[in-house]
This record gives C-alpha cells, structure tokens and sequence, in this order.
C-alpha cells in the first residue's frame, strides 16, 4: 500500500493521490512533492483546475496557527474562545464543511448536537435542490464508472463540466473506453442543453438552446413525449426550442442503451430550483420505461458530497438542520445558514472550510459582520478576515489523510502529500468539543 | 462503573448451555462472564425478570450507501418520530430508516447488541464502515455484495476456479467485510446491460457473460465453505417476490448440494401460482425441505402490517414494485458490482398478498422444526421496521392473540395458507433461539448468544409479563461488554461497539489479475480501493479453510 518513493531526498513523489478541489475527486494524481519547500511542484494527471488547487496550496509558516481580533494567540486559547462564544450564544450556526473530511464533519455534527445549534452544508446555497428533488421523486442514479462502462447517451443540463469539472468527461464519462463501450467517445452520443453555448458545447454532438427561466418547460415537454403524448405548440414559444428538436431529443433519449443527465446549478439556482431538479428527475425515472436511465448532479466542492451524506447518516437529513429542540429538524429556507443570517437571526457563527463572507447575499454578509464567527480554513479569506476566532488548518488532502465522498457518493481515501504545521479541522473540532462539553457542563 | 457484576435471582434462558427459565445467578467480570466473582461484588436483584444473552440479528439494513439513501429521502417519515438526545446519547431521528446512533440506541431498547448490515457492494466499504463506527452501542459487521461482480462472472466463465476463491478472498480482505453476500446473482447485469431487464430463472444465461445464476450461487457457496468463513454464503435468492418463486427457492436451496448455506428472508422466495397472478403460499413445501436438510438455515423475513421501505440490492425488484403504486423511486447502480433499488411501501392487511406474506412467514415459524436453523428477522425495513420483533414475538408465543389479529386480515388469503391450523406457541427458551442463540452460532460468533463461562457480557434482563409485546418492547437493563448501558430502562452510559470482519488467507497473485481489471473497468485506483487499516478499527474473526 505504501505508495510514496524517495526519488531524491527532498522530493516525494505520492502516487494514487487524491484532488479534492471538485466533486470529481480524481485519486489517479501523482503528485511530486518538495519537501523542503513545502510545496507541490508537479501534479502528474491532474487537470488545469487541479494543478492550480495543488500549486496554490503551498504552506506559508509565517502565518499563525490562531488568531483572536487579528492578534496572533495559542492554539488553545483560541479554542477556549471559540467554545465560549459557541456556548453563550442563543442561536449558533455551523455552516460549511464542503472542503473537509468526512471524519472532520462528523465530529462537527456532533458538536452541532451537543450545542442544539444549527448546522448547513453549502449544499444550501448550490445543490440543495437537488436533495429536495430527491426527497420529492426519488433519483434513478449510478456511479461514474457505469457510466464509463455504459452510458452511450451523455447528456450535460445547465452544466459546463468542460470549465468546472475538466475530467467528468475525459476521465469519466465521455472519452474513456468501457467495458461495453469499446470505442469511448465514438460510441457516445453527447448532448447539450443550455441557455447559451459554453466551452462544453464545442464536445457536444447536439446542442439545444433554451430560453434562460425555461428548462423546467423543456424538461415537462420532454416527459409528455416520454409518455407517449404530444406537444402543445405553446412549448416552443415557451421554451425556445422548435417542437420538431424536442421531439428529436425526447427520440434519442428513449432510443439509447444506457443514457445519463448530468446537470448543474443551471438548473438547481434558477427559477424554478427544486421543482427543476424534480423534473429532470421524474424524466429520468420515465425514460427507464424505454430504456436505462440515470442522473447524477455535477456537485462541485470537494467534500460537499460527503457533507449530505454525513448529516444523513447522523441527523437523517441532508443539510438545512436544526437541533435546539435537542432532536433535529430540517427546513430549506428556515434553517439554511443564507435564510438564517439574512433575517439576522443568529448570535453567533463557526465556518468550517468555506467562505459565506465572499458568495453570500449581502443582507446575510451585513449581519454576519455583526456577530462573533469563528473561522476554520488554510487561507486568509473575507470570512477569516472578520471573524473573531480565526484557525489556519491544514489542507485536506495535500495535508491531512481522511475520506472525502466523491459527486457519486463513493468513498475516496486521502493519501497527504507533506506535513503542515498547521492543526486539522479534526485537529481543532476535538478539543473544541471536548472544552464546549466541559463548559455546558459547568453551566448546570 | 466497576468491571465486576452479580446478577441475582432472575430466570435464565440460555439454551446453548441447556438452561431453560432456571434462577441462578450470573457473574460478570472485565467484561465476560466468569464462574464466580468475590462476594461483595455489586448485584442487580433481578427477581421477577428474565435474563437472557443479548438479542443478535442476522439481517438488518442499518448502514450503507442503500440505507443512507433511503433515510434521506423520507424527511416526512423522520419528522414525527424526532429521537432526542440524552446526557449520554445522540440525538437522530426515527422513522422506518432512523439515523445511525438512533439505530443503535433502539436496537439496544429492544435488547439487542450485536446487528450485521446486510448488503453493501465492496466500493461502498469505507462508506458502510463510516457509519457503522456511528451506530451506537452495538456488535456489528456487514456482509459484501458479489452475485453481480463482473471480474468474478469472467474468472467463473473461464472455470478458474482456484482465481475465483482468491479474488473472493481477496475482495473480503480488501472491504473487511464479514461474509459473501449474493443478491439475485446475475440480476443486475441484467438490469443495467438490457435496458432494465430481469432474470428469473437460475439456468438462464447472465446476460452478456456465458454463465448462470446456477454457477454463481454454487461457485460462492463453495468458496465461503472452502474458505471456512464463520457464516456462510448469505443468498437473496432470485426471482424473490414474484409468484411461483419457491421452486426458484428449491433450486437454489439444492444447488448448495449439502454444503452449508444461509437463505435469507426467505418468506420472499415462498410463494406458488403463476408469474403474474395472486400468489399462494408454499411454505410447507420450503419447510419440509430445511427440516431435512441440516446445511440450510434461513431467516423468515417476516412481513409485518405498516410501514416498510424496500431496499435492496435486486434493482429489478424495486422497479416492479414502483409500478403496483408510482411512488417516489430510487436506482443506483454500482459499477461491476451490484445494482440497488428503493421505494417507500406499506403493508396492508385487506390486501391479499400483503395478507398472504404476512401468514407465510407465520407458517414458516410454526413449521420449522429446528428454530436453530429458522431464525427471526423482518429484513429490516423491507418487511417492516426492527421495531415490530415484540409484536412478532408476541404473535409467535400467544395463539388466541395470533388468531385475534388474523381476524382482522384478508381472509381470502388467510384462508389459502394453514396459519389457523397451526396450534404451536413459542416458549421464551424458543424465543431465546431465534433472537440470539440461533443467529449467533450461525453467525460463527462463539462468544455470543450465550450465558456460558467466557462468553461476552452482552446480556439483556426483562421484567416478566404476560403481554409478551409489552416484556420484549423494553428491556430493564442491558449490558455490552459487562458495561450497564440501561438501568430501569434508561441509558446510563454511552459504550462503543466493535465491528467484526473475516481475513482469509488467500494468494497474492490474484492482485495482479484484479488490477489491469481496475485500471480499465474501475472509477478508482486499485490502490485506493482496499479500506486502509489505519481507517477503522476492527475485530478479526478467525477462518478454517477447508485443506
């Protein structure tokens, strides 16, 4: 199992490593590793995404392991803050995880229980429609090796995996050859479907442009085809796409061996959210009356899976939870962490590993700059920046061994490439557990 | 909590060491039961109360990428039974699928520590052991998936058998599971390779390799057998849920050709008629058969009235089932691996098959004449939640209650099966065998399931009740490990369970086979696919191969 080889004695080269930049979570990486330096020189495999995620992601000792008001502290001192501001808060919010492992956030969920506070993945605020359609239809769904395997019908919806995920088609799912698909991508149909034409299109076989707002019409159109109905003329003017291209679409889709729907925030952050995903999904559910089909939702952070997955296993839902009844709850829109601060509920906040100061709406920005946060992440960011507590931690995967869930829920190892001075989120979330079980103790 | 412990007066059921209701008293200490402990040793008066080794389940669906799914797509169903937490325990939710602790926590309720995970494909290992170490309290271990496996359809296509047996033993080292689990062999290629079809049959053709079912199923039951697991083959047999599938069953049950094997919910594969129409019961046929032929034991997979979600790995099942209500559905396929398939279920009691199924496990029950080789399961929670084992109980033990509740069925069903014809009650020594004696020694695991010297301290004491429901509903106290875990039905303590795997030996070579098979086939590195030892702790349980 050891895959690591002294090549010179400052250079490592780490074989089998992992890229937990996106939901890909390519392991075929082989990283060169000066470990003088402390940093990645060469990533043998990865695409332009992650060259740059593992060349980024140098270690500056310079920086503390912990701050408190921007003024450098003890690792412990900052804990001891951090437990007390979670501990007096009334309304505690956790939000993040999309960029640690699984083994991190299960100890942050069991923080979350201990401290009735409440607890969101960035799920929320990207494919958190997604699990909602799920949790409505149902999902027909696989792993990307079937897919590599199988699947002579690609379709890419409101998704552009060319710029965002670079090898969900070369390594996965367009190009490779198959067990039953000897000849890769000649055996392949690709299909496109978006409101304008993006570097994904120049790989596709078909593109359908649709009317920004309108892909849940198209996706309803394309199921009463799928049915064995016929097409209301209004759904061209409504969607954008000529009746005959529909019907031509909705033809191949049925008419393939084994077909799949990749889709993105195209579909699950526009109008519509939910009930697009729903419908995409019961679309694919339908054409598994004709043929076999599968979706899979091109999910974009490292971990993002294995944070749904985790919450499910602990709490039973996927993210947007709840415990200050001391049992959870789950509410898109009650407690997801943008609803949450945009209302200015909280009192105080712990952001593990993402950065809501740079992405979220502003009345959401606005009221987190008015609470105490505490802040876990390897890079100074705008939410480390105002935070009051403030952690550098390693990276994981270039850092830190554990597991990431990979977009097909697969289970992924990490095999770290050089030591970082810098604690672990795991490093930190046990002892900040054990000092917030010691102070609610103290309190009764 | 002190390591020593004397518990006192209570009525011992222990039917591996012969003790059928005796008071007598059992002395724990460092977390096994010992012949004696000195005098001043603390003691639980147990008088008035029943003692018995902690319940184990040979067959529940609590962990995995299959149970994950089908827990977070039913938020409706989690949100009104919410599971609160404790100053020692988690809180989860609840539900036909709870969440990993609460899992923990009510199999424990129930008197329960040691629970094996029933079906998970080898790629999902890590997964399955993730939130197996976040079950609570139990014993547990899960059995891995490979009647559909592509790289072992080809070895047993080119009749290598010696490359069969290693790559199982391989595959078994590198999920550390605890044995070959087999789930309509041949079903899923099926499935996925021709646009969702199905195999029936066990001498059909698997579709787009030049092998049958027949093969699979013989091929792994003699490799767990050559291989000396502690449990042998666990087989979902074809064919299951459809009517006439109980020569299916036979078949299947005869291809083991007197070696051991374990046919799991087996109320499933009993049904007669004709595909397509109403089914009849044939438990008679199927008991008949066990109860001459020692190499076979079974769990029921009893059919309980409710709620019910059908999880599994025979995608093709689920789909039918989808069509009898258009509910929400779940596919997800595992590549050369397995196929899996969810849909939320109810059962009915004024519907006939409902009915029907129900009686048939019933009949199962009263007909096996060795409970040592018919053990209690519902397939949790394909025949209804774990939750039900004390009304199942209750109808095993209690005739005028069992003929109460039949009134209350689809007569035109009951009526077509011998359930009222069956006198038999189940004594609690009975009750003793099929919820932990039986399973346990099936399961191989010797330190379980018994009071005897050196056995684990997992021991579960109830108050006595006529209502036997109500007795088996919740336990007085429980220990894990000799630890008291629930004192006067509460949690006291939060203690961590292990998790159990085999290890068998098995020739290196192999490796170089499976990995050219990984490199072209596979999502992941084949280096990356063996779960790392420094991932999960777990418990090895010694094989005997066959020489």
């Amino acid at each position: 199992m050891d895959s690591s080889v002294a090549a010179e004695p400052n250079i490592r080269v780490v074989k089998n490593a992992t890229c937990t930049f996106c939901g890909c979570v390519c392991d075929d990486m082989e990283l060169t590793v000066d470990l003088d330096q402390k940093r990645i020189t060469k990533a043998k495999n990865a695409c332009v995404l992650g060259k740059a995620w593992f060349a980024e992601h140098s270690v500056d000792e310079s920086r503390p392991v912990a701050m408190i008001e921007g003024k450098e502290v003890s690792l412990d001192e900052a804990i001891d803050e951090a437990a007390k501001i979670l501990v007096n808060a009334r309304f505690p919010v956790i939000y993040g995880m999309s960029n640690s492992t699984s083994e991190a956030q299960r100890e942050t969920v069991k923080m979350a229980d201990l401290l009735s506070a409440n607890v969101d993945s960035t799920s929320s605020v990207c494919h958190g429609p997604t699990g909602m359609g799920l949790q409505g239809v149902g999902e027909p769904t696989t792993t990307l090796g079937e897919v590599k395997n199988r699947a002579d019908m690609i379709v890419y919806w409101g998704c552009n995996p060319s710029d965002c995920h670079p090898r969900l088609s070369t390594h996965y799912a367009v190009n490779p050859k198959g067990m039953y698909i000897p000849n890769g991508r000649k055996d392949r149909t690709v299909i496109n479907v978006d409101v304008r034409s993006t570097t994904t299109t120049n790989i596709a076989d078909v593109f359908v442009q649709v009317k920004p707002g309108s892909d849940f019409e198209l996706l309803w159109g394309l199921r009463i085809l799928v049915r064995g109905g016929k097409l209301n003329p209004a759904f061209e003017e409504q969607t954008g796409v000529p009746i005959d291209v529909i019907e031509n679409l909705a033809s191949r889709l049925m008419s393939c061996n084994y077909g799949i729907l990749f889709f993105g925030m195209g579909l699950t952050m526009t109008r519509g959210r939910h009930y697009n995903a729903s419908a995409l999904h019961m679309l694919a559910t339908d054409l598994n009356e004709h043929t076999h089909f599968v979706v899979k939702p091109a999910r974009g952070h490292g971990n993002v899976t294995g944070a749904d997955t985790v919450m499910s296993w602990q709490t039973g839902y996927p993210f947007g939870i709840n415990f200050n009844r001391g049992y959870p709850r789950h509410e898109p829109g009650e407690f997801t962490t943008t609803d949450i601060m945009c209302r200015g509920e909280a009192d105080a906040a712990c952001i593990i590993a993402s950065d809501p100061m740079a992405n979220f709406a502003k009345p959401a920005i606005d009221h987190m700059k008015k609470i105490p946060m505490i802040s876990f992440d390897p890079k100074p960011t705008p939410t480390s920046q105002a935070a009051r507590v403030a952690f550098t931690t390693a990276c994981y995967g270039i850092n830190t061994p554990g597991t990431v869930y990979r977009m097909d829920d697969i289970p992924i190892p990490l095999r770290p490439a050089f030591e970082s001075p810098f604690p672990s989120d795991l490093d930190i979330l046990k002892p900040l557990v054990k000092r917030i079980r010691e102070l609610k103790r103290a309190q009764y | 909590m002190s390591s020593a412990l004397r518990i006192v007066n209570g009525k011992i059921y222990d039917p591996a060491n012969n003790i059928d209701g005796e008071v007598r008293d059992i002395c724990i200490q460092d977390g096994k039961i010992v012949e004696s402990v000195p005098g001043d040793t603390p003691k639980i008066d147990a008088h008035g109360m029943v003692v018995m080794p902690g319940g184990v389940d040979i067959h529940s669906h609590i962990a995995g990428p299959k149970t994950n799914l089908a827990r977070k797509f039913q938020p409706e169903d989690h949100r009104y039974d919410p599971h609160p937490g404790t100053e020692f325990t988690r809180s989860g939710a609840g539900g036909i699928v709870p969440s990993t602790f609460a899992t923990g926590y009510r199999f424990a309720t129930l008197g329960y520590t040691t629970v094996m995970e029933a079906a998970v494909p080898p790629l999902s290992a890590r997964h399955v052991l993730e939130e197996l170490e976040d079950t609570a309290i139990l014993d547990k271990g899960y059995y891995v998936l490979m009647g559909n496996n592509s790289f072992l359809h080809r070895m047993l296509e080119k009749g290598r058998m010696e490359e069969f047996r290693n790559a199982v033993a391989w595959w078994l080292n590198a999920s550390k599971a605890y044995t070959i689990k087999l789930v309509c062999p041949g079903g899923d290629e099926q499935w996925k390779g021709d646009k969702n079809a199905t195999i029936n049959q066990i001498d059909e053709k698997i579709h787009s390799f030049d092998i049958t079912p027949r093969q699979v199923i013989k091929a792994l039951i003699d490799t767990a057998n050559d291989l000396g697991l502690p449990h042998p083959a666990h087989i979902h047999c074809n064919n299951l849920g459809h009517s006439g599938n109980y020569t299916t069953t036979l078949d299947t049950m005869r291809a083991a050709e007197g070696r051991k094997a374990h046919i799991t919910h087996i109320q499933f594969n009993s049904y007669g008629g004709e595909p397509g129409k109403n089914p009849t019961s044939k438990a008679k046929e199927i008991s008949d058969f066990i109860n001459e032929n020692p190499n076979i034991s079974a769990d029921v997979g009893q059919v309980m009235f409710g709620k019910s979600v059908s999880m599994t790995a025979d995608a093709p099942l689920a789909w039918m089932l989808r069509h009898v209500k258009e509910r929400k559905w779940i596919n997800c396929d595992t590549e050369c691996e397995s196929g899996c398939g969810i849909i939320p279920f109810e059962y009915q009691q004024n519907v006939y098959t409902h009915t029907l199924q129900w009686a048939i496990g019933l009949e199962l029950f009263l007909m096996a004449k060795d409970p040592w080789r018919m053990v209690l399961s519902t397939d949790h929670p394909n025949g209804g939640s774990f939750l039900n084992y004390p009304r199942l109980i209750r109808l095993l033990m209690d005739r005028d209650f069992r003929k109460q509740e039949a009134a209350a069925v689809n007569q035109k069903a009951l009526l077509s099966t011998s359930l009222l014809d069956l006198d038999r009650e189940y004594s609690l020594q009975e009750i003793a065998i099929v919820t932990r004696a039986a399973p346990a020694r099936l399961l191989g695991l010797k330190h379980k399931g018994h009071l005897g010297v050196g056995a684990d301290a997992d021991i579960t004491i109830y108050d006595e009740h006529e209502n036997r429901e109500e007795m088996f509903k919740t336990a007085r106290y429980v220990l894990k490990d000799g630890h008291l875990f629930i004192k006067n039905h509460e949690f006291c303590a939060d203690p961590v369970g292990r998790i159990y795997q085999v290890a068998p030996d098995y020739d290196k070579k192999i490796e170089d086979e499976i990995r050219p098979f990984f490199d072209e086939y596979y999502s992941v590195q084949f280096d990356n696919y063996p779960v790392f030892d420094t991932h999960v702790e777990t418990e090895i349980v010694p094989t005997y191969p066959v020489q």
